[in-house]
């Protein structure tokens, strides 16, 4: 059952022998992938898994900390352009140009962090909307990052082992990720995890408590700005090219999809929702191909709407997953899992 | 100084759409608690509406403005029911998602219905004659533009202050148990204060259309200029909010015109910022702490 006896059993990463057999059945499959998947379902995966990263950088923020950000698509880019630029001006290596474009831009999450100390809400959301806004204009007229036509990706290369083929980037994407989601998983068992929920569930009693608040809350801004600084930089790769135009506000709202549909204050809705999203975006690009509905929408394109409009169906259908989520499931894919645990925890009694 | 009057006139005449829209959001923000960032898809659906009355079915400017008027109410009225309504104790996040759900479904919509092709938005003013009093030229559509937004804010300023409805409407905004115990249909008047929010976002985009071109891209800058504008007022004081509109456009214009044009978007959100940092809730209301 759920019930903690002592701190370590509070504190520590498997809850019970099932939950780490899982683990270690996950980690078996996905390093098998490679070995059985296509190129192009590797693609996939390496998308779903940067955007993973992203969620649940973005999650540490608006789940576990309980603020808002409408710019992650902002750190995504300084992440993407600092990590390609480090890599091709500054001549350094990939294993240190990815920490330090995290770093980068978790410096800005820190920058940002400070005004958002006195907002809330509405406030709050202007300011990092307008902070998103603010990185994709400068980043497409200045010189330096290429301006409006972007900069290429260089060759992704770990020392000798050079990444250049779908399941080499993978093994790097996957690596990352992993690592990133374990350390998330694990930082919200810690003193500093703690601190972000108590702000979360409220900020007054948390001061009350001791804690700073201004460090906690500038800090959880850092963090999630460093995941998606890292996420920006594989994505780069992934992409072979990045450009400004990209890095819009439609991109920061479908990172808060991402956890809005997974679940907010958990690693793995994160993880779900961004696999789940990314997987959405990519079919209902290409949605009159699908077997059934692809002609039906065909044809009610061309009855009442237009046939070349038809991709803006993923506007809609991402908006109704959204507004569906929050009026009936406000916890969503985690929720629903919690649900199915809990009746299943009992059967058949 | 020529060049400083007409960076004035500019600035007004885009300021007139950024207090229009701010107007809205703040009408819908003081009643639904909530940043509506569906209100330029919202606006821009209307005037796509517009749009259609005139290229399609050849009417006349006013009427099909009239008919626009009239969809855009009935959508704010739609939205609220089907998406607003039924969420039981939303978190702000919560509605937040909402309106940016809605923003979603709005935009694929526009964009499956008319593409992506830029269409020009005819209207019976001209964008280059006018009158030059001194060498500033005033265009007809500037002129138009600052005019229809001091007319709507009459129009708000009046319901507000002297109908019932209106009234009930400032009730609710300011304690919906009490309105509702004094026998106010609260449910029914979030319901219209959506649709009232939504004709005034419709006007600010049949102000922008004529300027720009129109496409599903249409109100996205002005929106978040828009909400801006209402944060710098403060999103509780309308008064605050049209003013706000004002300022952002002049001080946007004046950076255009003598800073850098290529960072013009952009010191909106800078201003927002700093003001913010200085004055958290605005800079026309009183700032309240939040009680334990």
């Amino acid at each position: 059952m759920d019930m903690k006896r002592d701190y370590y059993e509070d504190i520590q990463l498997c809850r019970s022998k099932s939950v780490l057999v899982a683990t270690l059945l996950l980690m078996a499959c996905l390093a098998i992938l490679p070995f059985v998947a296509g190129d192009y379902s590797l693609y996939v995966v390496n998308l779903m898994a940067i955007n993973a990263i992203v969620a649940i950088g973005l999650n540490i923020l608006v789940g576990y900390t309980g603020q808002i950000s409408l710019g992650h698509a902002g750190f995504f880019a300084i992440g993407a352009y600092s990590c390609v630029l480090l890599m091709i001006k500054a001549g350094l290596p990939f294993v240190l140009a990815l920490p330090a474009a995290g770093f980068v831009s978790a410096f800005f999450g820190f920058v940002l962090g400070l005004p958002s100390l006195r907002l809330e809400g509405p406030y709050l959301a202007i300011a990092t909307l307008g902070f998103g806004m603010a990185v994709t204009q400068i980043i497409s007229h200045a010189e330096f990052t290429g301006g409006h036509m972007g900069v290429e990706a260089p060759a992704l290369a770990l020392g000798p082992f050079v990444a250049d083929t779908g399941a080499k980037q993978y093994a790097v994407i996957m690596a990352v990720t992993v690592m990133l989601s374990v350390a998330a998983v694990n930082l919200m068992k810690t003193r500093v995890g703690r601190a972000f929920v108590a702000i979360r569930d409220s900020e007054i009693a948390a001061a009350a408590m001791g804690i700073n608040i201004s460090w906690f809350k500038t800090l959880s801004f850092a963090v999630s700005a460093f995941y998606t600084g890292v996420a920006g930089g594989l994505m780069a790769f992934a992409l072979e090219h990045v450009s400004a135009g990209s890095f819009n506000l439609i991109l920061s709202i479908t990172f808060l999809a991402m956890i809005i549909v997974g679940g907010l204050g958990s690693v793995m809705g994160s993880i779900l929702g961004a696999v789940l999203l990314t997987y959405l975006q990519l079919k209902l690009q290409v949605v009159q191909e699908a077997p059934v509905i692809g002609p039906l929408l065909l044809d009610i394109s061309n009855r009442y709407f237009t046939p070349e409009g038809l991709p803006n169906i993923q506007s809609i259908v991402f908006g109704a997953i959204m507004i569906a989520i929050v009026i009936f499931e406000p916890l969503g894919m985690h929720g629903i899992y919690l649900r199915f645990k809990r009746y299943w925890k009992m059967w058949p009694f | 100084m020529v060049f400083f009057f007409d960076l004035v006139i500019g600035g007004l005449s885009m300021g007139a759409c950024y207090a229009l829209v701010a107007l809205a959001m703040v009408i819908i923000y003081k009643s639904s608690e909530v940043p509506n960032f569906a209100q330029g898809e919202m606006a821009m659906i209307s005037t796509f509406v517009a749009y259609t009355m005139m290229d399609g079915y050849g009417l006349g400017f006013w009427s099909a403005a009239g008919i626009t008027v009239i969809f855009a109410f009935l959508l704010g009225a739609v939205l609220e029911i089907a998406f607003l309504r039924p969420a039981k104790d939303p978190s702000v996040l919560g509605l937040i998602v909402i309106t940016l759900g809605a923003e979603m479904i709005l935009y694929g919509l526009a964009g499956w219905k008319w593409g992506a092709n830029q269409n020009p938005f005819p209207v019976p003013f001209s964008e280059y004659s006018g009158f030059s009093p001194g060498g500033v030229m005033i265009t007809e559509i500037n002129l138009w533009a600052f005019v229809t937004s001091l007319f709507v804010m009459l129009l708000l300023f009046l319901f507000f202050r002297f109908t019932k409805l209106g009234t009930a409407m400032k009730a609710v905004q300011q304690n919906p148990f009490a309105a509702k115990a004094m026998g106010i249909p609260t449910r029914r008047i979030l319901t219209f204060t959506w649709g009232l929010s939504s004709v005034t976002g419709a006007v600010a985009g049949m102000l922008v259309a004529p300027i720009a071109t129109l496409d599903p891209n249409l109100m996205m800058d002005p929106m978040l200029k828009g909400f801006a504008a209402a944060v710098l007022g403060g999103m509780t004081s309308l008064p605050g909010a049209a003013a706000g509109g004002y300022l952002l456009g002049l001080i946007e214009n004046f950076f255009g015109g003598y800073v850098s044009l290529e960072f013009k978007s952009v010191v909106a959100f800078a201003v927002i910022v700093v003001i913010l940092c200085v004055k958290p809730s605005g800079l026309f209301v009183k700032h309240f702490e939040r009680k334990v």
